[in-house]
């Protein structure tokens, strides 16, 4: 019990946190609130404060999952009529979502995939083609989004199952240099002006309305906080259970040692093929749901350097584990934002980073925690 | 078609066939040592182009104006700062991850080029935009018929087949090319023989990025221009054409490099939609043929690398 008032008042000083940072105007107050926010990451980190508590989260793990819940909608009541940063927020939710499809892939399989943001563009622009052409309802586009990523993942599959380690990652590089450049140059797809989508709606929802429930009234942006969060809730949870389940424990067996994998009977293939559809399934649909957001794609939210920002968070995150991946996403996303003097060298300054985190922590900042096959005994 | 365009084609094609070769030496070498790849090769491959072009200016701006000094400044700084850059890539990026997972290897290279690439963006002036290239070659040449045979063209082919020439010369007629291959067949026979493992790492990584500038160097004055991205389409096909011909074979990575010139240049004539997907043609080549023969045509050789 004392653990879940430690929790509790813990995840209350980081989202009151988050909310001074999504407020705060002046860039010298912003670069304070990162400092503080440096700092005490850094001592937790050396003092191990939090490691009890970390353990109790992952033994209640409902409670601390509701508790990211209810963080992510106290902040966006909070914020209900700051539109930027609503947005802001949403965009962090998409990016875990995609991200987590990411981790399927490298963290669980180890399928190497440096075209992130390709698959996130594939559901983008499926949701852009089906929303101007059809009248299919916006749910299924969003999942159109998720299927044509996964299936525009087929061609890869051949290459990618043929090949190993640098030679699997080449391809993925190729594929994302090759869609960037296709999308230049192809009119039907609006070439470099990109593409507009119309107002996102579901059943009588109409999300370019503002939200006005009785007094209660907010930026429109509240709709697609909500959508996220569900999208983020579902995906989380398929995720976790992938991981938990006998097919997690298969995807790890791959990702550690093929042949040791192939040896226990293991279908190899059939595996890294599951993983990559997988999570190219969750990217897209992360992707269409941004397109809808923010009603505009272009090619250039699509390069590779954006794809090379998505395995940043993975591996600044701890490869394989959701919630680092989850604080990775927030920093990689809002500091840039927030602190306009690093906007422009946010891929410089990331990529360092990224340098330094394997040179010197490897694991990340939240590394996974070990697979627990047997319940503690209280 | 003529013979006159079909013979254009052919020099066009001959000219990305030398900067891929160059780029894939390049690669194979770095295999060769250390059975690795180092993925931030092809931005290692701008830098050498905009030092060039740095030198270039500066020169120009104290007013040296002799077109055979500026030629020599600009690939003498091109082949020096990409050799120190080399040598720091192998001394900080690649060897303390040497013995971490493979992946590791990979993600730190590539988010090493990634830097390069962002720090010529941002700090070179002007680095955002395409840069134009000096032409320090002369522009006149030959005419057979209809086809123009230009010397800088001509002049850059020659020195680029002296360039692999050397290298190969180095590698298989000194001591130093003996340790390096002693180094590439077993790397603790070769320590234990009193072969400086470091030193011939590093010499290596200078020889492999010095060959990169001058693939980056005849790139700008080939097209007459130089862009901060440019060299993630050559190391990407500079890498494949390394696999296709057997990492840590010499002779496969040149082999590969003209091969994907080839396909390249019948590509662009072959396909109707030419000239706008010709990069969009490229990566699919890349990925088809790794689908195809994922350990390369020629094939690694395990006993012979290098």
């Amino acid at each position: 019990m004392r653990s879940r008032g430690a929790a509790v008042a813990l995840t209350a000083a980081v989202t009151a946190f988050v909310w001074g940072l999504l407020r705060a105007e002046s860039q010298s107050a912003i670069a304070a609130l990162l400092a503080l926010a440096v700092a005490a990451g850094f001592v937790l980190l050396k003092t191990r404060w939090l490691d009890p508590l970390a353990g109790a989260a992952l033994a209640n793990e409902r409670f601390a999952q509701g508790l990211a819940v209810a963080s992510v909608a106290a902040l966006a009541l909070v914020l209900r009529d700051d539109d930027f940063a609503l947005l802001l927020v949403t965009r962090v939710l998409i990016v875990i979502v995609a991200c987590l499809g990411l981790n399927v892939q490298f963290g669980y399989a180890g399928v190497v995939n440096f075209a992130g943001a390709s698959f996130f563009g594939v559901g983008g622009y499926t949701a852009a083609v089906l929303a101007r052409a059809t009248g299919l309802p916006h749910v299924l586009i969003l999942l159109a989004g998720g299927v044509t990523a996964a299936l525009t993942g087929t061609v890869l599959l051949l290459p990618i199952l043929r090949t190993r380690g640098h030679y699997a990652a080449l391809i993925t590089i190729a594929f994302a240099l090759l869609f960037r450049t296709f999308l230049e140059v192809n009119d039907a797809l609006g070439g470099p002006q990109g593409l507009k989508l119309g107002e996102m709606r579901i059943g009588p929802i109409r999300f370019n309305d503002p939200v006005g429930i009785g007094p209660f009234e907010g930026s429109f942006y509240l709709k697609y906080v909500a959508v996220a969060l569900i999208l983020l809730a579902l995906a989380f949870a398929l995720v976790l259970r992938l991981e938990r389940s006998w097919i997690g424990l298969a995807l790890d067996a791959v990702r550690i040692d093929e042949i040791a994998a192939a040896s226990f009977g293991l279908d190899v293939a059939r595996w890294k093929i599951a993983a990559f559809t997988i999570g190219n399934f969750v990217i897209g649909v992360a992707g269409a749901l941004s397109a809808f957001m923010i009603g505009f794609i272009a090619p250039n939210n699509y390069t590779f350097a954006e794809s090379l920002i998505f395995v940043s968070v993975l591996l600044l995150g701890g490869i394989g584990n959701p919630w680092g991946l989850s604080l990775a996403a927030a920093i990689v996303i809002l500091v840039p934002e927030k602190l306009q003097v690093i906007q422009e060298y946010r891929f410089l300054m990331f990529a360092t980073l990224v340098v330094l985190v394997l040179l010197f922590r490897p694991v990340g900042l939240l590394p996974r925690p070990l697979r627990r096959l047997v319940e503690r005994s209280p | 078609m003529s013979v006159d365009v079909v013979a254009q084609y052919v020099m066009n094609g001959a000219m990305l066939g030398m900067m891929y070769a160059l780029v894939a030496v390049g690669f194979t070498l770095f295999f060769g040592v250390l059975d690795i790849i180092q993925f931030s090769h092809g931005d290692v491959v701008t830098v050498g182009a905009f030092a060039g072009l740095a030198a270039w200016t500066l020169l120009t701006a104290s007013g040296v104006t002799s077109a055979g000094v500026l030629l020599l400044a600009v690939t003498g700084a091109a082949a020096a700062v990409t050799a120190l850059l080399g040598v720091g890539v192998a001394r900080f990026i690649v060897l303390p991850v040497k013995s971490a997972p493979q992946l590791n290897v990979l993600l730190v290279t590539l988010m090493g080029g990634t830097v390069l690439r962002e720090c010529l963006r941002l700090f070179y002036p002007g680095g955002s935009q395409p840069k134009l290239f000096p032409a320090l070659l002369p522009t006149s040449g030959w005419t057979f018929g209809r086809f123009f045979l230009r010397f800088d063209n001509v002049i850059l082919l020659v020195s680029g087949a002296l360039l692999i020439a050397g290298t190969h010369l180095l590698i298989t007629r000194t001591r130093l090319g003996l340790a390096i291959r002693a180094v590439a067949q077993d790397e603790e026979t070769a320590r234990t023989m009193g072969i400086d493992f470091r030193r011939v790492v590093l010499v290596t990584f200078a020889l492999g990025s010095a060959l990169a500038a001058f693939a980056g160097v005849m790139d700008g004055l080939y097209y007459n221009e130089v862009f901060f991205g440019m060299g993630l389409l050559l190391g990407v096909i500079g890498f494949a054409a390394a696999i296709l011909g057997g990492l840590g074979n010499m002779y496969g990575a040149i082999v590969g490099g003209f091969l994907f010139a080839a396909l390249q240049t019948v590509g662009a004539v072959a396909l109707p939609f030419a000239s706008a997907y010709k990069d969009v043609f490229a990566f699919a080549v890349v990925i088809v043929l790794m689908a195809i023969r994922p350990t390369g045509l020629i094939g690694e050789r395990a006993s012979e690398r290098v």
